[in-house]
């Protein structure tokens, strides 16, 4: 291959580019109502994001990664000339970051994820034909974008109305939130740890049986809870606070919990978004180092961190600023409320990253909002940006598609 | 990059606190009648044109809170109570003031002196008023309670309790209504006529005040049961 290092460095700073604009902007969205809600303070989000985005790339991004990688487009068909692939990936990565670059600039409700996918589908279309795009598998992936708001909306509408039963409708609400609360968490650290050990740790080269690594989430789960009754004991009750508005110290509760759905919510996001980054990268990386279209080498962790060091980056040097915005607008959201919209999201994230769907976190979160919301959980939501989120579905794909031929064509007349 | 944030734009502003503070005002303009119709029994007329202008002006303070919580109100608004109950507990409130306002201006306007013997139940009656006035604040302001609790549980029983102590509060005032009327009726014929007419439409005016304060409350009713 004629310019094989000029195609990975190129890709390189192109992956680079993405992830670093993801943790400026994206991983706002996902601190945002922690943030919001005074859960925790903007340099804490800036601390948990960074450790726990990049945490979530390396040890459970590899799924999507993956998906993104070889599982949308079949390139069989390409045989003697692998470079198609290589500029193709490299236009969907510009093309996915100058439609994000509009979007973002206009306010529109576009997801990074949304639009890699209709980037790559339309390079393949075009670039190989067809048949190169696996329609079935396309399909599925579009489902989970609708299904997985759907479903974090419903899990964020369950557990509101189970901690309105348990804690917030009863008498004593105060202790029931210091008994009941840290049981919440239980979850985070079970479906984490979950799908870290059973998709992840394959990538650090640790395999367990299936048996093993549900002991192993459920004491995570275990330790999780006990951090959170820790958290919970050091939480310091004002008995004046509630002497207007009942529920200050009961709010409090969630809030000192907050900080370890923040983290998991950050290790969720890490572990979709980081894919839409360096899928890509790791797409040109296996044709130059093996020669070869057949996407079969393992995913090198390298390229796992690079994603991860371009979304630290991108959170160190733009994203505090983007938190500190997103976070003082959403001030609305109390402490509870935030606590069940972070839980469901981040948990439904998870688990899509580990079924290797790669969906949008940001969606993700309005839908648990507006789950919170159907259970008359919070006092005004404004439903146009839903509207947003519905015409993003239909319009991203054939933006980034149109965009990605674009740029493809071009780079394969500079370099063919 | 100046870039727009739509997840900021998904939450709206809460309109459950304009509409407590919109509440205060309204409480605060209607416990001036106290004043008002004590200094107006003293015979302080400076004094009850002071009052009088302070009616005036938080009258004007709670029409424009009014306006500010309407424009913040598009329709396409996803709420836990429903907008139209809002607008009409919001216009009820409003009420409340407009009417304080008005029965000061006929009291100051007519120089409206109520006869010895009618005297202490008008006050009487405007102190049960203002009682009303005042519960129906609390009820307001339990609010922010029951949208964290999503309208249910332990908070529904507190605010439900709240209203049956408004209603009885509101029966206090038609009791005192009619000894007052009685007492009027027994020495009208020595008063100027026209005098008499105003003070029975003062009279029906405050107790209105009574029956609004407890509409108020009505309305939170009807928030609670959807």
């Amino acid at each position: 291959m004629d310019y094989g290092t000029t195609y990975l460095v190129l890709a390189i700073i192109f992956g680079l580019f993405m992830a670093w604009g993801i943790g400026a902007n994206d991983v706002a969205n996902a601190m945002a109502t922690s943030v919001g809600s005074k859960a925790i303070t903007i340099k804490q989000a800036v601390i948990i994001a960074a450790i726990f985005e990049f945490a979530g790339a390396i040890l459970a991004g590899g799924q999507v990664t993956s998906t993104i990688r070889k599982g949308i487009i079949d390139v069989s068909d390409l045989g003697a000339s692998p470079e198609i692939l290589i500029f193709g990936m490299l236009a969907a990565l510009l093309a996915a970051g100058t439609w994000l670059l509009i979007a973002s600039f206009k306010g529109w409700p576009v997801s990074t994820t949304h639009s890699i996918v209709g980037s790559i589908v339309g390079f393949a279309m075009v670039g190989i034909g067809m048949d190169a795009v696996y329609w079935g598998k396309l399909g599925t992936i579009v489902m989970s974008w609708v299904t997985s708001p759907l479903l974090a909306g419903v899990i964020s509408y369950m557990l509101f109305r189970s901690i309105q039963r348990l804690i917030l409708d009863t008498k004593e609400p105060l202790d029931n939130a210091r008994k009941y609360v840290p049981y919440y968490v239980f979850l985070v650290g079970f479906v984490l740890a979950l799908v870290t050990i059973m998709k992840g740790l394959k990538h650090v080269g640790l395999d367990l049986s299936t048996n093993e690594s549900v002991g192993a989430a459920l004491i995570c789960g275990v330790l999780t809870t006990l951090l959170g009754k820790y958290l919970v004991s050091r939480v310091r009750f004002d008995p004046n606070a509630d002497r207007d508005f009942h529920y200050a110290n009961v709010e409090k509760i969630f809030g000192a919990l907050m900080v370890l759905t923040a983290c998991a919510m950050a290790f969720a996001h890490g572990s979709n978004d980081v894919a839409n980054a360096i899928g890509p990268l790791a797409a040109i990386n296996s044709i130059v180092s093996t020669g070869e279209l057949s996407q079969k080498s393992p995913l090198p962790l390298w390229v796992l961190f690079v994603g991860g060091v371009g979304i630290v980056l991108g959170l160190a040097m733009y994203g505090r600023k983007v938190i500190e915005t997103v976070g003082s607008k959403i001030t609305e959201l109390t402490p509870s409320r935030g606590f069940c919209c972070t839980l469901s999201a981040a948990s439904t994230v998870v688990l899509a990253s580990g079924m290797g769907l790669p969906i949008s976190t940001t969606h993700t979160m309005v839908g648990a909002v507006l789950g919170v919301g159907m259970a008359r959980g919070i006092s005004s939501l404004d439903m146009g940006v839903v509207r947003g989120i519905f015409m993003s579905w239909i319009i991203t794909l054939p933006i980034g598609g149109v965009l990605a031929i674009t740029f493809f064509i071009i780079l394969k007349t500079v370099f063919g | 990059m100046a870039s727009k944030n739509y997840l900021t734009g998904l939450f709206g502003a809460s309109p459950v606190a304009p509409l407590q503070s919109h509440m205060k005002i309204v409480d605060e303009c209607v416990s001036k009648l106290i004043d008002l119709f004590e200094n107006m029994a003293a015979g302080n007329i400076e004094e009850v044109e002071k009052v009088y202008q302070q009616i005036a002006a938080l009258e004007q303070q709670a029409d424009d809170k009014k306006q500010t919580l309407r424009e913040q109100l598009p329709t396409g608004l996803f709420m836990p109570i429903e907008r139209q109950d809002l607008l009409d507990a919001l216009r009820t409130q409003d009420l409340l003031a407009n009417r304080a306002r008005d029965i000061a201006g006929i009291v100051v306007g007519r120089k409206l002196q109520f006869p010895e013997q009618a005297a202490q139940g008008v006050i009487d009656l405007v102190k049960a008023t203002v009682d009303t006035c005042h519960q129906a604040l609390r009820v307001v302001n339990e609010l922010d309670e029951l949208v964290e609790t999503g309208f249910r549980g332990h908070a529904v029983h507190v605010v439900e309790a709240m209203l049956a102590e408004l209603d009885d509060l509101e029966s206090e005032t038609d009791r005192i209504q009619v000894g007052l009327r009685e007492d009027l009726f027994a020495v009208e014929k020595d008063l100027y006529a026209v005098d008499v007419i105003f003070m029975y439409q003062v009279i029906g005016s405050i107790a209105k005040i009574a029956d609004d304060a407890e509409r108020v409350g009505r309305r939170f009713q009807l928030m609670l049961a959807k």
